[in-house]
């Protein structure tokens, strides 16, 4: 290896070895787009709340958060509330967020319900 | 006649000294809070941190008239501040509540401050995304109408409040907004919010054209009623 590549080299292994911009978690995305209304604690009580029609979700509510499969959750987060009949003040986060910050969305929800599909 | 080409002359040479001023106050007394050169927050951290709005593109954002008004006397535009998270705290009942306290207190500028600030303010034009003059389109709408459409057709309300002390908090008030930006901007911010702040909590809800400019004809309506 003459100089140049030598160089060439440690770059390479440079840039490989850079660590990938971190991707920011579930709970950093949920203080953030959700808890508005969704409340800090995700119990549905967010600063939003007093005047809106229809009540934002508890995500603590493990027996409801049960009912539902991760796919009608992302669905929920991708495409709004009408998507599943529910209301547009669920808003649609589909052109925000990534793909894999909805699973982490996903994954902090079940995390606040403490509870999967069919166990709550 | 010599006198008045006298005093043309002193004030000729002195415009660029105002200009200058106004350049020396957003540095020493707004950069610390305001993005004077962009590029927008790019990361949560940077959304969460921002401490006022960007005015980097404040010419193409902003009515003149107005920022000239409001910065003798700042009033309150986002309840929650700029990003709530930070103002926000869980009652003893679960609810949360803002931190009315933990809110600042926008510095005030002399009439002769504002205006050399405002000028120089309207000359910044880096806009992240196109802003087309003559976008907006005036027309009319009813406010009934236009309520319907911002909470029960699109949900809007649940962030913004269309009257002192009703609606969501953690968006601006949009009684007031055209006052304040001017109508073109509004057009494409509406389209896409994110192609000017790409992290901002507020979501895009592919509003159609006609929609976008029944919103801004509603806007409009609201700051003829609601006079603050
Ligand atoms: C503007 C207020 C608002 C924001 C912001 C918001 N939501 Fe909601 N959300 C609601 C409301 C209201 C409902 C209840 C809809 C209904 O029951 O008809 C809801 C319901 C839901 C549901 C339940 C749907 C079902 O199966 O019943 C999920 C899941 C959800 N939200 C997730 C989220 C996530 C994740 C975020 C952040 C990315 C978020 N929401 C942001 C208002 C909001
Ligand atoms: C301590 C931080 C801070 C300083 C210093 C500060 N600002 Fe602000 N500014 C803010 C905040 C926060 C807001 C949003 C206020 C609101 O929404 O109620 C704001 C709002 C504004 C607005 C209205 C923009 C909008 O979209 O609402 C203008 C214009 C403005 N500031 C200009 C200035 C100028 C000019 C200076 C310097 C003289 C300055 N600011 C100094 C924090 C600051
Ligand atoms: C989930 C909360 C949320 C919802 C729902 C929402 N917005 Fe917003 N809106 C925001 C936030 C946050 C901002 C940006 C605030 C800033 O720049 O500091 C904003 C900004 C705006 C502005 C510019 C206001 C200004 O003073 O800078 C307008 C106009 C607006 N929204 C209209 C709408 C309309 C119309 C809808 C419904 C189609 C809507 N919003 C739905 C949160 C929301």
């Amino acid at each position: 290896m003459n100089a140049a590549q030598r160089l060439l080299a440690a770059a390479t292994l440079a840039w490989l070895a850079a660590p990938a911009p971190a991707q920011p978690s579930g709970e950093d995305l949920y203080r953030t787009y959700c808890a508005q209304c969704h409340g800090l604690q995700g119990n549905g009580k967010g600063i939003n709340v007093r005047d809106m029609s229809v009540q934002p979700r508890d995500h603590t509510d493990s027996k409801y958060m049960a009912g539902r499969t991760d796919d009608e959750l992302r669905t929920a987060v991708v495409e709004g509330g009408q998507a599943l009949s529910k209301s547009v003040l669920m808003p649609p986060w589909g052109s925000v967020l990534e793909p894999q910050e909805v699973d982490a969305l996903v994954a902090y929800m079940r995390e606040l319900c403490d509870c999967q599909h069919g166990r709550p | 006649m010599k006198r008045h080409i006298a005093s043309l002359v002193v004030f000729l040479a002195a415009a660029p000294l105002w200009a200058a001023s106004g350049e020396t106050v957003l540095q020493e007394r707004c950069a610390q809070c305001h993005d004077l050169t962009g590029p927008a927050p790019s990361t949560l951290e940077e959304l969460w941190t921002r401490k006022g709005p960007d005015l980097f593109y404040a010419g193409v954002k902003y009515k003149p008239e107005w920022m000239e008004r409001w910065l003798q006397n700042p009033s309150r535009i986002r309840p929650a501040g700029m990003f709530y998270g930070k103002h926000v705290r869980t009652g003893p009942d679960g609810q949360d509540v803002i931190d009315v306290a933990s809110l600042v207190e926008h510095p005030r500028l002399s009439p002769g401050e504002a205006e050399a600030v405002t000028r120089v303010l309207m000359a910044k034009k880096a806009t992240p995304a196109p802003v087309q003059e003559g976008a907006y389109q005036p027309g009319r709408i009813s406010l009934r109408m236009g309520e319907l459409m911002f909470d029960k057709f699109k949900g809007c309300l649940a962030c913004h409040q269309i009257e002192p002390d009703y609606g969501g908090l953690s968006g601006p008030e949009v009684y007031t907004v055209t006052e304040r930006l001017r109508e073109d901007f509004l057009v494409a911010y509406l389209r896409d919010p994110q192609a000017f702040d790409p992290k901002i909590f507020m979501p895009n809800k592919k509003l159609k054209e006609r929609d976008i400019q029944k919103f801004i004809h509603y806007f409009r309506a609201l700051a003829q009623e609601v006079k603050p």
